[in-house]
């Protein structure tokens, strides 16, 4: 088999063939007229209301939006926007969007899906879709358990959770998502908190912004079969020590007064946390979300409790720039459209091509 | 010398060798020259699942049989007539359909004592009275291409491997086969490996010579070209004439061609060939699987793209759920189900018709889809566009059902003006179509009231934003409902829409010379899909000897074409011959209350014309007989027709 190398047209904002809209838009006109069916308390309010806020501040038109989603509790999200949407079924978004977003490069497209329906049933669709890079923004729903079920254990649930279907504990070693969408070469990816509204902003519009696959994990509570999963990093008294901030181009540095940060291990060459006090300022780890390796982004990732969550970082761990499956697609195509003749009879040309005879 | 020139008007060859000896090569060339001279032709290609078996053994055997002729023919013959055997293994795969007193060229090269032990032969069959009812030609036509060859100073193996081209010369000096289209297309193929190229030719030219000067052959046979209708002609087989469908289909539609597949034999040559055809705005996407196929042209035609997916039985059932989606949303959708033999893995190369009951109700709930089958190879480009016309028309998924014999088969196409193929208007919404308490609103499922398909609003359309998923819904407003009337009114909306398409389609075509005639024919063979071809040769045949039998042959199967239960009604006996154990018979009879008789075989390969035609005179004479014995006695009829089964 030749291979050929690939034309790199040249990457731009992930949006930046998307129209935008002429007047200024409020989140009023990406409010749906349905209503909103979560249970009292549920994370997917806190992420609705701040995907509705910052919508309109993107600037796209309304009607080149869509929000394509699974099946699960998170996945009824699109019925909410009054955008284009459709709500499929389990597991299988990210590929109807790889569809999508490969035929018409004019529309910014999101996936919502929850953590059962993107790592288990649909685990195959998301890695492909981030190796592929094609150009959608991915909101993973992690609230560490299947809500729309009524509560058994699910791919992201801790080692021995006992739920309706393992009274006894489970006993499958959860996935990490941040590990998984970095191993499967994603080239865009973060985590962030249903109830942080403004960091959930900010990682959202970068996500948004970027030419690919965007992964998104978003801790999520479920106050009904999971509730308090992600205490620790939400009260005020430990998520200090609890949440480790990344921002690009700054030392990795959190706990009370930034005591503690994040040092390489000269040992094992991975991260590992440690005290200020003890390895000095000059010794933190600064974070680069654009290195070229993941090694480092995948190193970080690991310090993500894989039981109950006390400690996990949070925001981009890897944003870098990577040819896009559905730019190089349309590259190909507009590259054999150029070469063809433009008459109208091509269709003719091509039925009457091959060894023909003529009988009179 | 002088050879004498005897008169044919048809002939049946199967070349047959090791997987590695270019068989299928061999046969596509020999098909091109004879498609060229003017012959009417049809081809079957028959090869292992295994990409190379081990050498000389019978696994290993790959065949490609080729009919042609001087009239109108319609199947790629039962039985050989020459076979041409490149090694034992060869010889004892395809001795068994052989008509006695057929010719057998074989290469003798190959027939050394280890090479029959690995084909199980015990003695050599050349030596004994094992093929004294044949007529036997054994060369050895690998020593003659390495002679041949020798100045280009290949390897002997290398040498060796044009002993296809050396046979392939031979069998087109014997039939008088246009020699030009080979050597052309020898130069194009190996135009960058001179010696290759130079030795394939050189080959190919020995062979010809060789059948001129032997004196084993002492006669050259003439078969005159058909007499066809005028227009330009080229041969194709079913995948490439339902790949040039497709986009004849998005041409006519004016919508992108999005295909999302995963390879499967034997669909996967509709993907290979798509994708060469991007100048025509063909997106071809090779999915990581079966459903992430359908997904993506599912998700594509929710754009406003031609959305398609191809693929086989065991592919069809990943699909199940997406396409139950389609049905939900009310989206164009295309399934293309080349059939093999199942079920699970199956048989992968070879044919069967089973998948009808599986395209038909194969999801959960009740999910109609329009299920439509070519009859021929060429009838896959027909059945292509008729299929894209009922999925944009009528906004739905549409199962198209080849199979591995129209795939790979091929006969001579009169290749269609553009101008005659139907406009398909894909009618996107633009407007609002309510007013609802705030204004101007779009409901996408308010339907058409002709055809009841829903308004098709793509992304990008202002004003007309809206959201559809696999959840019931309101008619008209599309909003979700759980309500028990609704859902009742809407699983009864979605099936009439589909039934609604048989206003579209023509009446049941019946080819009954005696339709008028009050002792005309009383049985009807009724077929679809690829049993055309022997349905029609075996009617044929039948009639030949007097018998009257009509024969129709079904190109709708969801919906049926709105006259069919009349037409059945007509007959007194209704035979449905299928590669299955009685699907489209289960489906007339729950439908019409006609107790239609079955004839059935799964072995993988074409139903035989003359075991079939056999089937058709027992079942007139049975009926002719309980006809007799009047009043009808439904006993005596059953007992008739056990006695065809």
């Amino acid at each position: 088999m030749t291979h050929t190398e690939l034309p790199f047209p040249g990457l731009s904002s992930g949006l930046a063939s998307v129209p935008v809209a002429e007047a200024p838009q409020n989140r009023k006109e990406f409010t749906s007229d349905q209503e909103v069916r979560w249970c009292p308390g549920c994370g997917d309010y806190a992420v609705l209301a701040a995907v509705q806020g910052f919508l309109p501040d993107l600037g796209l038109r309304r009607e080149n939006i869509v929000f394509v989603s699974g099946i699960g509790c998170s996945s009824r999200f699109p019925y909410y926007l009054d955008t284009y949407g459709m709500h499929s079924i389990h597991g299988r978004a990210p590929a109807i969007a790889t569809g999508l977003a490969t035929s018409r490069s004019d529309l910014s497209v999101w996936v919502v899906t929850g953590d059962g329906d993107a790592l288990s049933i649909g685990g195959n669709h998301l890695i492909h879709a981030l190796r592929r890079n094609v150009n959608m923004t991915i909101l993973l729903f992690n609230n560490r358990i299947y809500g729309l079920t009524k509560g058994q254990y699910s791919p992201t649930s801790e080692l021995g959770k006992v739920t309706k279907s393992t009274p006894m504990g489970s006993l499958d070693n959860p996935f990490n998502p941040v590990s998984l969408a970095l191993g499967a070469e994603g080239t865009f990816v973060a985590r962030t908190i249903d109830s942080d509204r403004k960091h959930l902003t900010s990682v959202l519009s970068a996500a948004a912004a970027h030419r690919g696959t965007a992964l998104v994990e978003i801790f999520q509570n479920c106050p009904i079969f999971n509730d308090g999963a992600f205490d620790a990093i939400k009260d005020p008294e430990t998520k200090q020590t609890a949440i480790i901030p990344l921002v690009h181009d700054e030392p990795i540095r959190f706990g009370a007064d930034g005591a503690k940060g994040i040092v390489r291990d000269q040992v094992t060459g991975s991260v590992k946390v440690a005290d200020v006090a003890d390895v000095g300022e000059d010794a933190l780890l600064v974070h680069d979300a654009h290195a070229a390796d993941s090694t480092t982004a995948f190193a970080l990732s690991r310090l993500t409790d894989a039981g109950y969550l006390n400690q996990a970082p949070i925001g981009i761990f890897r944003q870098v720039e990577h040819p896009t499956y559905d730019d190089l697609a349309r590259e190909q195509i507009n590259t054999a459209e150029a070469g063809a003749d433009e008459t109208s009879d091509a269709l003719t040309g091509l039925l009457n091509s091959g060894d023909t005879w003529t009988v009179v | 010398m002088t050879k004498q020139v005897k008169q044919l008007d048809r002939v049946i060859i199967r070349f047959a060798g090791d997987s590695g000896d270019g068989m299928q090569l061999t046969g596509d060339r020999f098909t091109q020259e004879t498609a060229s001279f003017g012959n009417d032709l049809s081809t079957l290609p028959n090869f292992p699942a295994e990409i190379r078996a081990p050498a000389g053994t019978l696994p290993g055997v790959s065949s490609f049989q080729v009919h042609f002729a001087d009239h109108d023919i319609l199947t790629p013959g039962d039985s050989p007539d020459v076979l041409v055997a490149m090694n034992p293994a060869a010889l004892r795969a395809n001795l068994g359909d052989i008509k006695k007193g057929a010719s057998i060229i074989v290469d003798s090269h190959d027939f050394t004592s280890r090479n029959l032990k690995r084909a199980g032969y015990p003695e050599n069959p050349l030596d004994t009275d094992a093929l004294d009812e044949y007529f036997v030609h054994d060369f050895d036509l690998t020593g003659m291409t390495v002679e041949a060859v020798k100045e280009f100073g290949l390897s002997r193996k290398d040498a060796s491997r044009a002993k296809n081209m050396f046979a392939l010369g031979l069998l087109s000096w014997m039939y008088g086969r246009p020699t030009e289209p080979t050597i052309d297309f020898l130069e194009k193929r190996f135009a960058r490996v001179a010696d290759i190229r130079d030795a394939n030719v050189t080959a190919f030219k020995a062979g010809w010579f060789f059948g001129e000067t032997t004196e084993a052959f002492v006669v050259q046979y003439e078969i005159k070209p058909a007499p066809m209708n005028p227009g330009t002609y080229r041969n194709i087989t079913g995948n490439l004439a339902l790949s040039y469908g497709l986009i004849a289909g998005s041409t006519q539609s004016g919508l992108p061609l999005f295909l999302g597949s995963y390879p499967i034999t034997p669909a996967s040559d509709i993907l290979h060939e798509l994708s060469k055809h991007k100048r025509f705005g063909v997106t071809t996407f090779q999915a990581e699987d079966e459903i992430a196929g359908v997904g993506a042209a599912l998700g594509a035609a929710f754009g406003g793209a031609l959305g398609v997916t191809t693929t086989s039985g065991p592919g069809l059932a990943l699909k199940s759920e997406t396409i139950g989606l389609g049905v939900m949303m009310e989206l164009p959708l295309l399934v293309i189900d080349v059939q093999r033999g199942g079920p699970s893995t199956g048989l992968p190369t070879k044919t069967e018709q089973a998948d009808l009951l599986q395209a038909m109700f194969g999801r959960n709930g009740e999910s109609p889809v329009p299920v439509i089958a070519p009859q021929s190879p060429t009838d896959c480009f027909d059945a292509a566009v008729e299929a894209v016309r009922i999925a944009i028309t009528y906004r739905t998924p549409v199962v198209l059902l080849s199979d591995g014999n129209l795939a790979n088969g091929s006969e001579p196409w009169r290749i269609p003006d553009v101008a005659d193929l139907p406009p398909i208007d894909p009618a996107f919404a633009t407007e609002p179509n309510h007013t609802g308490k705030k204004g101007d609103e779009f409901w996408p499922y308010l339907r058409d009231e002709a055809t009841l398909a829903r308004p098709w609003a793509v992304p990008g359309t202002a004003g007309l934003e809206h959201r559809v998923g696999g959840l019931e819904k309101v008619d008209g407003s599309g909003n979700i409902s759980y309500e028990p009337a609704n859902h009742d009114f809407m699983v009864r909306t979605r099936q009439a829409k589909v039934e609604r398409i048989a206003e579209s389609i023509p009446p049941t075509y019946v080819d009954d010379p005696t339709a008028h005639d009050s002792q005309g024919a009383r049985v009807l063979v009724l077929g679809w899909g690829s049993t055309y071809g022997p349905i029609g040769a075996a009617v044929r045949q039948v009639r030949k000897t007097g018998v009257f039998v009509a024969q129709a042959h079904l190109r709708h199967l969801n919906p049926f074409p709105k006259d069919l239960g009349e037409v059945l009604k007509r007959y007194d006996a209704v035979m449905v011959p299928e590669m299955n154990l009685g699907q489209l018979s289960m489906l007339l009879r729950a439908k019409y209350l006609v107790d239609v008789v079955g004839y059935n075989h799964v072995r993988g390969l074409p139903l035989r014309a003359a075991e079939l035609a056999d089937a058709i005179t027992d079942l007139v004479e049975a009926t002719a007989h309980a006809a007799d014995d009047a009043p009808l006695n439904a006993d005596t009829v059953d007992a008739h027709k056990e006695a065809v089964r």
